[in-house]
Formats: structure tokens, sequence, C-alpha cells
């Protein structure tokens, strides 16, 4: 059983938790996974890991309600347990010296790349990070990343903040500015992964995604999480989750991240009309506590 | 000579619309009678087939003399599962093979008998645990599969003070997430593990050796000697064109989903699986079975078996196979796939496969098959599960420093089952093993050599 120390909304539907689990805390590395199952009848998810504190021998992590399991565990709070999560999980991302990094996130990517961005900058690298978001009120952690960043650009898709447009206009305003960029690293929506690869290949940059496929055990036993990668079909869990951008089978990807989509939508909509009936009918029930 | 006694079994018909078990086990009767069968031989041949050596005529006559509690004692001295035991081992292959009434007629069913034996004492009998005298010596077992349980077991009995560590959320390693309810329903795997945990075997759950802590951390925490029964790990693919479509899954995906997630009852439980109307399995192991009954038990109209060699070679057990084709699972052999189509939604559709023949043996004694040429044909499929084996858990090895491992990825060890690293031994999948019983027969062989490597120990540091 695992320990709710701290619950933080942070924006629509993203929410942060500090979980007490000492031994993930003292071995984890950046650009490591846990596996969250929440109740005895909950499915296995992975959770990139967001931060650790290894004095206090906490982690957290950082997600976006969209299916059943990331609302239940949404509706969790301050001290309740969830009952198993197994990590840190997959190979850490490879810190040394690059030079100049440029760190794309979007989503709740964002809060994961802050542990990558720490390390590489410890190592020494010039960290631009470009931030997207749908609009100002879903960026997050602005604070965090500007204090752990050399520059930080921030696009929105609405222009209410930073830059009108996506991450890539960014990247490529950069480029064509004559930065020198010696190795992108993004972690976000898989469409925004594809567009960042796509543009960095033109311009021969190297380039690293943080990939997010379905996993069950996430210790390399299923095999649900292959990707093909040059070719090659690799387990995303036990030897990514982080793969040369310009390498992956983006296609293949994006249908198997929508392979359950039927069923997913059928629990989750389940899920909200129980929970909408169990208001009705308790409204002491704990299930709805913010 | 009397006939062996048939093991009762539930009709095809109605045991494929449930999860429970297909075999219902012997009366008091019929126990009694089989056991009467048994010659008790005065070196008996039996024995020498059983890698963990149970005393076989010994419990034998004590249920032909009704004496329940004699029985499962004798099992129990040698053998920390025997209710797993007499429901998933080949007794065919082991000790039923070296049974002298085979020679003429039928060997004993030595496994029909374990199982009543054991099913007797755990409706029977309240857990007696054994008297156990503490040397408070810490060791950890690593991987809570048949290898690790059985080490965990005998290292418990022998007064060490045993940890289980296990990366999955629940315990029982592929007796849980791989074997089906309907092979092996979860409370006989339950009572045995309440067995085990009599013995003040402690389990620590959610904890992968290597990346949760290392094998060292686990020597720093005072673990004198470390088990490692890691199991197998990556499953294998074919490496053809279009595996990846949606709806191709492992056997060991389809599995968990099924038996430790519980996806058959999705959506009281949350993991989903796609349940298949017309079924491909490709592969004739005991896996491939599990999964073809398992996707019949799931609703599919047609589940093919897909096999490139003909059912003689099959490595499945007989009974598994004869069991999956009363349920109506359909057999196509020398068949091999080439090929996997999709829609263009990138789900699975159909699968291009060759026809094959048998040639001369290759190493394995197994006529090897080739393809014939020009013999192209489709199965059309909507769900196809890969039962082709697997290769070992790399996680734990590549992690732990001096932990040397073979070109197969399995762990190098010495006659004892000792690994490179001196005090660290290893067992079962992960060494090469193959089935449950096998690896027990590793896990029970490390626990005596463990012992002996502690009791060689200097005191202050053993």
């Amino acid at each position: 059983m695992f320990k709710i120390i701290s619950k933080e909304v942070m924006a629509h539907n993203v929410k942060s938790y500090v979980i007490s689990a000492p031994d993930i805390a003292k071995n984890a590395k950046a650009g490591q996974f846990v596996m969250v199952r929440i109740d005895d009848k909950g499915e296995r998810v992975p959770l990139t890991i967001a931060g650790t504190d290894i004095e206090k021998g906490s982690i957290r992590i950082i997600f976006q309600e969209a299916g059943k399991t990331t609302k239940h565990l949404g509706r969790l709070g301050e001290g309740d347990f969830i009952k198993d999560i197994l990590g840190p999980l997959g190979i850490p991302t490879e810190i040394k010296k690059y030079g100049t990094v440029a760190a794309i996130a979007g989503g709740v990517g964002t809060a994961e790349v802050l542990p990558v961005i720490n390390y590489l900058r410890a190592e020494g690298n010039k960290i631009i990070t470009i931030i997207g978001a749908r609009n100002k009120d879903l960026i997050l952690l602005e604070n965090e990343i500007k204090q752990n960043s050399d520059e930080l650009i921030i696009t929105t898709d609405d222009g209410s903040k930073g830059v009108k447009g996506f991450v890539t206009t960014a990247l490529e305003d950069l480029i064509k500015k004559g930065v020198k960029i010696d190795m992108v690293y993004a972690i976000g929506p898989v469409p925004m992964m594809r567009s960042v690869s796509k543009l960095t290949k033109e311009y021969s940059i190297p380039a690293f995604v943080s990939l997010n496929p379905i996993m069950v055990d996430g210790t390399g036993m299923c095999g649900a999480c292959r990707v093909t990668v040059d070719g090659r079909t690799r387990f995303a869990c036990v030897e990514g989750p982080e793969f040369d951008a310009h390498k992956v089978d983006w296609d293949e990807l994006i249908s198997r991240l929508a392979l359950f989509k039927e069923l997913e939508k059928l629990s989750d909509d389940k899920f909200t009309k129980e929970r909408n009936e169990c208001f009705e009918d308790n409204p002491e029930c704990k299930c709805h506590r913010k | 000579m009397p006939q062996k006694i048939e093991m009762p079994q539930r009709p095809a018909d109605q045991r494929t619309k449930d999860f429970e078990e297909v075999t219902t086990g012997y009366s008091e009767k019929e126990a009694v009678a089989e056991a009467a069968r048994c010659i008790q031989c005065k070196a008996p041949q039996c024995v020498k087939g059983c890698p963990v050596n149970i005393d076989i005529p010994g419990f034998i006559k004590h249920i032909a003399g009704k004496n329940y509690e004699e029985s499962i004692k004798v099992l129990k001295d040698k053998n920390n599962l025997p209710a797993v035991c007499g429901r998933v081992c080949p007794q065919e292959n082991q000790c039923e093979k070296m049974c002298i009434l085979g020679k003429k007629g039928e060997a004993i069913g030595i496994g029909y008998l374990e199982r009543f034996a054991s099913d007797w004492a755990n409706k029977n009998l309240d857990l007696v645990k054994p008297n156990i005298t503490s040397n408070s010596i810490k060791v950890a077992v690593v991987g809570s599969g048949p290898a690790g349980l059985t080490c965990a077991g005998d290292l418990a009995k022998a007064g060490y003070e045993v940890t289980v560590f296990e990366s999955l959320h629940d315990i029982g390693g592929v007796l849980r997430y791989g074997i089906p309810e309907f092979r092996l329903p979860i409370n006989v795997l339950d009572k045995e593990i309440d067995f085990l945990k009599s013995l003040g075997i402690k389990f620590v759950l959610n904890c992968l050796i290597g990346r949760t802590k290392s094998v060292e951390d686990l020597r720093k925490e005072g673990f004198k000697a470390v088990f490692v029964g890691t199991g197998a790990g990556l499953p294998v693919f074919l490496n053809v064109e279009g595996e990846n479509l949606n709806h191709i899954y492992s056997a060991n995906e389809f599995l968990v989903r099924v038996n430790l997630m519980r996806a058959f009852a999705f959506p009281e439980y949350d993991t989903p699986i796609y349940k298949g109307k017309n079924v491909a399995v490709i592969g004739g192991g005991n896996t491939a079975m599990d999964s073809a009954r398992t996707a019949i038990r799931l609703g599919a109209a047609s589940v093919k078996l897909i096999y490139r060699r003909t059912e003689t070679e099959m490595p499945a057990r007989v009974e598994e196979s004869h069991h999956a084709k009363e349920e109506g699972v359909e057999f196509v052999t020398l068949t091999n796939p080439v090929k996997f189509l999709g829609d263009e939604k990138g789900f699975v559709k159909a699968i291009e496969c060759v026809k094959m023949k048998l040639t001369e043996p290759d190493e394995s004694g197994r006529r090897k098959p080739v393809k014939i040429e020009n013999s192209n044909f489709v199965i059309e499929t909507d769900l196809v599960v890969l039962a082709l084996g697997l290769n070992p858990n790399p996680i734990l090895p590549s992690l732990t420093q001096g932990l040397e491992t073979d070109s197969h990825g399995y762990i190098i060890v010495d006659d004892n089952l000792m690994t490179r690293v001196p005090g660290i031994f290893a067992g079962g999948d992960i060494v090469g093993g193959d089935t449950v019983i096998q690896a027990m027969g590793m896990g029970k062989k490390a626990a005596k050599s463990m012992e002996s490597y502690l009791k060689q120990q200097p005191l202050e540091s053993a």
C-alpha cells in the first residue's frame, strides 16, 4: 500500500500526487516510470515519475484525467492509499554532455520533463525548454521549469500566452535563427512528438522521445508495449521508454494506442455513471472528495 | 490387474462456459481403489522419475490404508506445492513413465493420487505448522514462481528467515498469471501459499530486484544468500510482417490479462481484453493449449491452433491437447504463418500461412519442418495469440554485477546452482528450466546448496 502524502490540482483535470514510496524514490532516475494499480479490480497503468524526494521517501506523479483509471485516481485524496506501485521501471535517460539541448514538452509531459532537464543541466548542458499547451490555463509548472532552464519558451494554440502556435513553431524559429541545437528531447502527446521528430529529421538534429504505449506488467513479460524502432520490434517497458525519434514507426504506435478505444470508453462511461448515481444515493461518498 | 481409474471430468459443453476446473478429482472410493493398485516396489523406479524425490509408494500406501493425514505428511516432506503438482506436473513423462505397472498395463495415477491427498488435506485439516527452530539467518528469494516458492519453503523449514521478493502485485509467478483457473484454481494456489506463509516466509510484492532494489541492497540489508528464480521473461515473436497489428498478442499478455488481471470480468475489473470471434493460436505447447481453451471460454465462435509440425511432435501434454479438442479447438498442423494481414485501421484480419512437411530429426529429436513452396493460403481471424515460448527475463542479470549469462540469456550456474557470484544461486526458467516441476526441482536443489554454502561461512558474517 502506498500513501498519498499530498495532492495538488495543477490545471483542469491535471493532478499531482506526492506518494510515499521510499525504495522507488531512492533508486529512481530521470526518464523512468512506475506501474500503478489503484485497487484489487484496477488495471496496471504506466505513469512517468515526475520527481523524487529521497529524504522524505516520496515520489511525485502528475497525470491528466483521461479515462476510467486516471479519473478514479484523480478522485483519491490525501491520506488515501494506492494498492500497488511498481518501479522505477525502464532505462533511465542517458545523461551526458550534448551541448545545447532543446527539451520539448506538451500536456503532462511538461511535468515529466522536469527531472530530465534537471539532470541534463547538472551535467553542463544548456537547456532551452519549450512547453506547449492549448491555452494559458493549461500550462503546468511554469516557475519550476523556468528555474531549471537556461531559456523557457511557452507556446499556446490560441496565443493566450507566449508564442501562438505549436512547440514545433517555436523550435523551427530557433533553428532558423541559427541557434545550434545538439539534441532534442520530447515528451508529451504522440502527435506532438511525431511533429518534433519530423522537424528534427529535416534539420538532422538528433532527437529522443519518451513513448507511452499500452503496458500490462511493465517488466518485459507481455509485449503489449511493443513498438517498431528502426524496423525492429522493441519492448518500450524494458528497452525504452526512450527511443531515437527518427526511427520510431509512428503510425503503428498511434494505431496500437487506440487498440482498446471502445472498451476504454465503456469502462469510462460505467465509472462516470456509477459515480453520479453514487452521489445521489450517498452524499457522504468518499469518491467525491475533491 | 485392475485398470487405472479414470479422472472424473466435467463434460466439455458445460466446462467451456466458465473458468472452473475441468477435472473434478477422485472420490475417496476411487482414490483408495487406485492406490490399492500400487505394488509397493522394493526399489521404486517412480521416485527416480520425480524431480523432487517424493516417497511415492509411501504416500500411496497411506491412501490405500485410508490414512490421508499421513499421506499428506509424506508428500509435504519433499513437496511444498503438492496440490499444484498433482494438477500440472507432466507425470506421464516423469514418475508415471517409470512405474513398473506401465510396462504391461497402465501406470499408477500418481498425479491423481497426489491431488487427492492434497485436496483432502486442504479441506479437512487446519494448517499444521511444522516445528521450526529459527537460526536467524536472513536469506532472500527473488521471484515467487514455482522455483522460488519451493526454495523458500525448504529454507524456511530448515530454520532460515526467508523473504520472497515479487515484482507483480500477487504471489505465484506463472502459477498465477500463466496457468488458467480451469487447470489450477486460484483457491488451490492460495492454500499452498498460506502453508508457505505459515512457515514464516515473508512476501514483499511490487519489488523488482534490479530496479526497485539491487542484489547489493539485499546484501546490505543483511541477506546472507540470494536465490534468483525470476523466470521466463520476454515472449518470443515470429518476426514476420504484420506481427504488431492490433489484436495480435503474446500468450503471456493474453493469459496475464485473463488470469492475473481478471479481464474476463471486464468492466467489473478494469483490464480490457478483446474476446475474439475467429481466434488463431500459434504454437503447440501447454501455453498454446491454455490460450486456445481460454479463448473458447471467452466466447469465441472458432478457435484454430496452428502448429508447424504434426500432433505427434506437439510439446503439450496429451491430456491438454485432448481436452482442447474436446472443447472444440481445431488443430491446423503442418502449417506456419508467414505474414499477418490487417485492415485499414491496423487490426489483424487474416494470417497468410504455408504448408509444411517433416524431414529428418533436428537436435531436439523431433522431425524438422520445412516449408512447401507455393503452398500459401489464408486463414481469416480477428484475434491471434502467439504461444511460441519465452526468453529468460534479462532485468536482474543485466543489472547485477558479475552475474554471467550464456548466449541465450540464461544465468550460468555450477552443479550446485550457484551463479558466478558467491552466495547468489539461481534456478527455474532463468537458468533454462522448462516445466513447473523442473523449476521446483531446481528450487529444492538450490535450497540444499544454499544451506551448505551458509554453513561454510564464518559465523560473524553468516
